[in-house]
């Protein structure tokens, strides 16, 4: 019996195939069903040391509609952090004040180790460039959702795959299902080494391009990244890698891509996809920000024990 | 009668079958400039299995775990002997334990382990080649990353 209560959602690699695939029928669950008042009393801490728009807001949505209340703060300028405050001093507190703790911080392993310190169940929702498992959730229940299988599609990750820790948690996840990976990116930007070992540990087939030409016609899946210029320690090396990918319609086109390719992105985007995109039967990233909510509850629900 | 390279000692731990090129490594980690009683090193010395191997021996000192564990990850192939009166009385392989504790600096900068009061950890990936994934950050490092603290 696969149990999540009290369990910290830390990184995908904490997590096999059947555990992946019971969360995402919970989430089924939770968008068929009503569950308002299942955590009724319980207390969700959202720590935001950087900033978040969809996963903060997501949780609290998450967190209400199941009937539970939210504390925390998206800036930790307003906090004692600011008066010199450890990480540790924080969340020892802060843990006498709630029911789990959803933290998104800049370094990575911080989420580890905050789970390390405290006795309440803790969410990591980003640590730096390492892990984001909860998007992963969302992006997995977003591609079974549209193309109805997770199992032997063709998918390829667009831009940033240095310092998305999206795309790092999602290929992870997806090396369960048989995947065939194309990771297409500047040279600077490629996958980090360690990543792409783990990967060929475990038989990915996996292909590397600087550009989806040849490639686009037959995926099935492309999951496009912003390349962040916040993960950038130097101007200039960020400047040579700007606005290097614009996907369009007009250059799917171009590329002959398949009729039920599918556009996914974690957003927020700059200018890496055009809003020509939005209206098309590709573009299915909205539909993914919004399935943050029930994936979100899932968590939540199964974390403090409410539904099994 | 078998002619020594390296005098013997009479209590102590002697390092033996250290891949040659990483003894002073396994020197500096073991602090032996602070050493009191007699330290003897040897490097380049015939060896069946290794070639050339390295050897240390420290007079007064009796090895922790600890220690034992820092060597493992520079000389996997290291045997460390413990020396009572000239007699080995006891006799054991280094082997890098399965989680690696307040040693190893991770080597991302951005880990949260090179921040604050945070003790190391890295779990073992695998022993050959030398692989180990930070408990915190899950970069994987190899042995060429090792940086010990």
């Amino acid at each position: 019996m696969i149990g999540f209560k009290q369990r910290d959602i830390i990184s995908i690699l904490h997590f096999n195939k059947e555990e992946l695939l019971y969360l995402l029928d919970v989430t089924k669950r939770m968008e068929q069903a009503d569950y308002s008042n299942v955590l009724k009393g319980k207390v969700l801490a959202a720590l935001f040391f950087e900033p978040s728009t969809r996963t903060r807001l997501s949780f609290e949505t998450a967190m209400k509609r199941l009937g539970g209340m939210v504390v925390g703060f998206a800036d930790s300028g307003t906090t004692s952090i600011a008066k010199g405050e450890t990480l540790s001093d924080s969340v020892k507190t802060i843990e006498g004040y709630c029911d789990v703790i959803v933290l998104r911080h800049y370094r990575e392993g911080a989420a580890q180790l905050v789970a390390d310190i405290v006795d309440v169940p803790v969410i990591n929702a980003g640590d730096g460039s390492n892990q984001h498992p909860t998007q992963t959730f969302l992006d997995l229940y977003t591609i079974q959702k549209t193309k109805g299988t997770l199992e032997g599609l063709k998918i390829g990750f667009l831009g940033d795959l240095k310092y998305g820790r999206t795309v790092h948690s999602l290929a992870y996840a997806l090396a369960y299902f048989g995947t065939e990976m194309y990771f297409i990116s500047p040279p600077n930007l490629r996958m980090p080494k360690d990543y792409m070992e783990e990967l060929q540990s475990r038989h990915v087939v996996c292909h590397e391009a600087e550009s989806l030409q040849g490639i686009g016609n037959f995926l099935d899946v492309i999951y496009c990244t912003r390349i962040q210029e916040e993960r950038f320690a130097d101007p200039i090396e960020f400047e040579k890698v700007r606005g290097i990918y614009r996907l369009s319609k007009s250059m799917l086109d171009g590329l002959g891509v398949k009729d039920d390719l599918k556009i996914m992105h974690p957003l927020p985007r700059v200018d890496e996809m055009d809003e020509n995109l939005d209206g098309t039967n590709y573009a299915i990233y909205f539909e993914q920000a919004r399935n943050g909510v029930p994936v979100r509850k899932a968590i939540l629900a199964t974390v403090l024990g409410a539904i099994e | 009668m078998k002619q020594l390279d390296v005098s013997a000692i009479k209590d102590g731990s002697v390092i033996d079958h250290i891949d040659s090129k990483s003894t002073l490594k396994v020197a500096e980690i073991l602090n032996i400039k602070d050493e009191e009683d007699v330290v003897l090193v040897g490097m380049n010395l015939s060896s069946k299995y290794l070639g050339k191997k390295g050897i240390i021996k420290i007079g007064g000192k009796i090895l922790d775990q600890k220690e034992v564990n820092k060597i493992a990850l520079i000389a996997p192939n290291a045997t460390v002997n413990i020396i009572k009166d000239y007699e080995v009385v006891k006799k054991f392989e280094v082997v890098v334990p399965e989680m690696i504790e307040g040693i190893v600096k991770c080597f991302n900068p951005n880990c949260v382990s090179n921040y604050g009061n945070v003790k190391t950890k890295q779990h073992l990936v695998s022993k050959n080649p030398l692989k180990l994934r930070c408990h915190y950050c899950e970069r994987v490092m190899g042995a060429n990353d090792i940086v010990l603290i």
